[in-house]
């Protein structure tokens, strides 16, 4: 025998049963609708196992259809440290006046490469896996903080890279390289943050793509990646205090003078700005929890269209 | 419960339990770029720039797919969606599974749809056995259950029948072995409401068999399922309830007998029936 269903037409008007009650007495809830913050934080928890899984999985995929496989991984970034210090260090002589010149530039450019991938991949997060969203139900968000993560791996494999080069170059092993750690925890929350926010524009307008490169290369320019913001610019007797004051304490070069003031011994304390630890911190909670909470906004639409 | 004895039909009928409440749905589709000064750079501007106000001058086409649509799944039901190609019923099935807004009109569910689809595999550049983990943990089943039932997944599946593959990357698999892979892992979790767009018109004849008593299995432990599908023999064979959608107003709306028996005579006499 068949259940025979109630004869759903299309009319509203004699229909004795009210949907919406039917849906209210049941317990059901709208569909497609957004989670609550708090619950929104339960589900992402209890995907990291998938949000790690994810990251894995991309960064050994990344290679897989080179020869060299996994050694990429490392000659990659030795390569672009290599690059740099050609153009900045032999033709453009840029190293004058920086002691340790070739560590304080690969420290920086690893670091800097860190949030630059973090937030070109973010732009991607959301439209590079349609298949997945729309495919399978998960919070979005933990998407662009596994490709957050997925840098992390990277820049772990980029520091196998630097402590070679660190001590190839004389740098001395210290205590202060602990430091290296809650610098890169503060790092990634950031990135994770800013690749929460790209990751909701990207997802509706895709030309982010596009244009982020053009900002990412101007950041970079005014980050003191490759030179000591205070030696080039301060030199400059017309440039005003408060805007090396606003380059220094911009969150990239505060990341990446962090991570050089804990590796490298010839990087003094009187380098950073004041407050710097703050600085670190106050960044990443801005970014973090500022993007995670902007990026939960706009969860339902997702994937659509 | 005036709807249950109104339905007076099937046993048990008063402790039937609603999944899926469709109520007066309509979905709309906005496309970009069409019209006058399609493509130009200045028109797309012009768009941004101007609003609103400017989306009819810039040839901003709306597209009424689905138009309200009233219906109400049971838990145990199999529902067929049927119609000839672009009646809305791929339409219906996201707007229902929460990927696409409606426009009007509401949709409550029980629990969380999951949507099945053909034509996208999950991460392409992955192995087979990276989606099955990542599909898993993405559904929120934890690393020790995917694990445990990682064999039956990729057994279900078929995709090893023909050699080891399970290892390779999805973008090696044929379309056919990738909407199998996905089938298996989305029917390794108990859903609430489970959506198959055309899935099994994929897969070969042993596949189909395979899956059509998964889905069986799978309204047993309480679940809804609707499928979408141009094979009406499949229909008849997995559903017992069919929706026929016809320029995206549902036409009608009964036993999987009667309705293709109708259907049929609209489309010609039965000729897709096998």
């Amino acid at each position: 025998m068949l259940d025979t269903p109630p004869p759903a037409s299309a009319s509203p008007g004699p229909d004795p049963t009210d949907p919406a009650a039917l849906a209210a007495r049941y317990g059901l809830t709208v569909s497609g609708a957004r989670p609550s913050l708090p619950a929104y934080v339960r589900q992402l928890w209890a995907r990291r196992h998938f949000v790690t899984a994810f990251a894995t999985a991309k960064l050994t995929a990344q290679y897989s259809q080179a020869k060299l496989g996994q050694v990429w991984q490392v000659a990659t970034p030795l390569l672009n440290a290599a690059v740099y210090y050609f153009v900045f260090g032999v033709l453009m002589g840029t190293s004058h006046g920086v002691p340790d010149y070739v560590p304080f530039l690969v420290t920086g450019v690893f670091v800097w490469t860190f949030t630059q991938s973090s937030i070109m991949a973010g732009t991607r997060a959301i439209s590079g896996s349609l298949g997945l969203v729309r495919a399978l139900h998960f919070p979005r968000a933990a998407l662009p903080v596994s490709y957050a993560l997925q840098q992390l791996q990277q820049l772990l494999f980029s520091m196998v890279a630097l402590v070679v080069i660190l001590l190839g170059f004389g740098v001395p092993v210290g205590p202060s390289w602990l430091l290296a750690v809650p610098a890169l925890t503060l790092q990634f929350v950031f990135n994770a943050g800013v690749a929460m926010v790209v990751a909701r524009i990207g997802a509706k307008t895709p030309d982010i793509a596009q244009l982020m490169p053009f900002v990412l290369r101007t950041w970079m320019y005014a980050s003191g990646v490759m030179w000591s913001l205070d030696r080039v610019l301060g030199d400059h007797g017309d440039m005003p205090r408060v805007v090396l004051l606003a380059l220094e304490c911009n969150p990239a070069a505060v990341y990446i003078d962090l991570m050089r003031f804990a590796l490298i011994d010839t990087f003094h304390g009187g380098q950073l700005p004041h407050h710097v630890w703050a600085l670190a911190a106050g960044w990443a909670l801005l970014a973090g929890v500022g993007g995670f909470i902007w990026f939960w906004q706009a969860e339902e639409t997702y994937g659509r269209g | 419960m005036a709807e249950q004895s109104m339905t007076g039909g099937g046993s048990g009928a008063a402790g039937r339990v609603p999944t899926v409440v469709a109520d007066r749905v309509d979905v709309v589709y906005r496309v970009n770029g069409t019209g006058a000064g399609r493509g130009s750079a200045t028109a797309a501007l012009n768009r941004i720039l101007r609003g609103k106000k400017a989306e009819r001058a810039a040839g901003v086409r709306t597209v009424h797919a689905v138009r309200s649509v009233s219906f109400t799944a049971y838990r145990g039901e199999a529902i067929g969606l049927i119609g000839t190609n672009g009646s809305g019923k791929s339409t219906l099935l996201k707007a229902v599974a929460g990927l696409l807004p409606v426009e009007r009109g509401r949709i409550c569910t029980d629990g969380q749809p999951s949507l099945l689809g053909v034509n996208a595999a999950l991460m392409n550049d992955l192995t087979g056995e990276r989606n099955v983990y990542l599909g898993g943990l993405a559904m929120g089943m934890s690393r020790e259950e995917v694990r445990a039932r990682y064999q039956d997944i990729v057994d279900f599946s078929g995709i090893n029948e023909k050699g080891d593959f399970i290892t390779l990357p999805m973008r090696t698999y044929s379309s056919g072995m990738a909407a199998r892979l996905r089938f298996s892992i989305a029917a390794a979790k108990d859903h609430d409401v489970l959506m198959i767009d055309e899935a099994l018109a994929t897969g070969d004849r042993s596949f189909q068999k395979r899956s059509e008593a998964r889905i069986r299995e799978l309204r047993k432990s309480a679940g809804t399922v609707f499928l979408v599908s141009h094979n009406n023999k499949s229909i008849r064979d997995t559903c017992d309830r069919v929706l026929w959608l016809e320029r995206g107003e549902l036409r009608m709306d009964g036993p999987t007998t009667e309705v293709l028996k109708e259907y049929e005579a609209f489309t010609g006499g039965g000729r897709k029936a096998p």
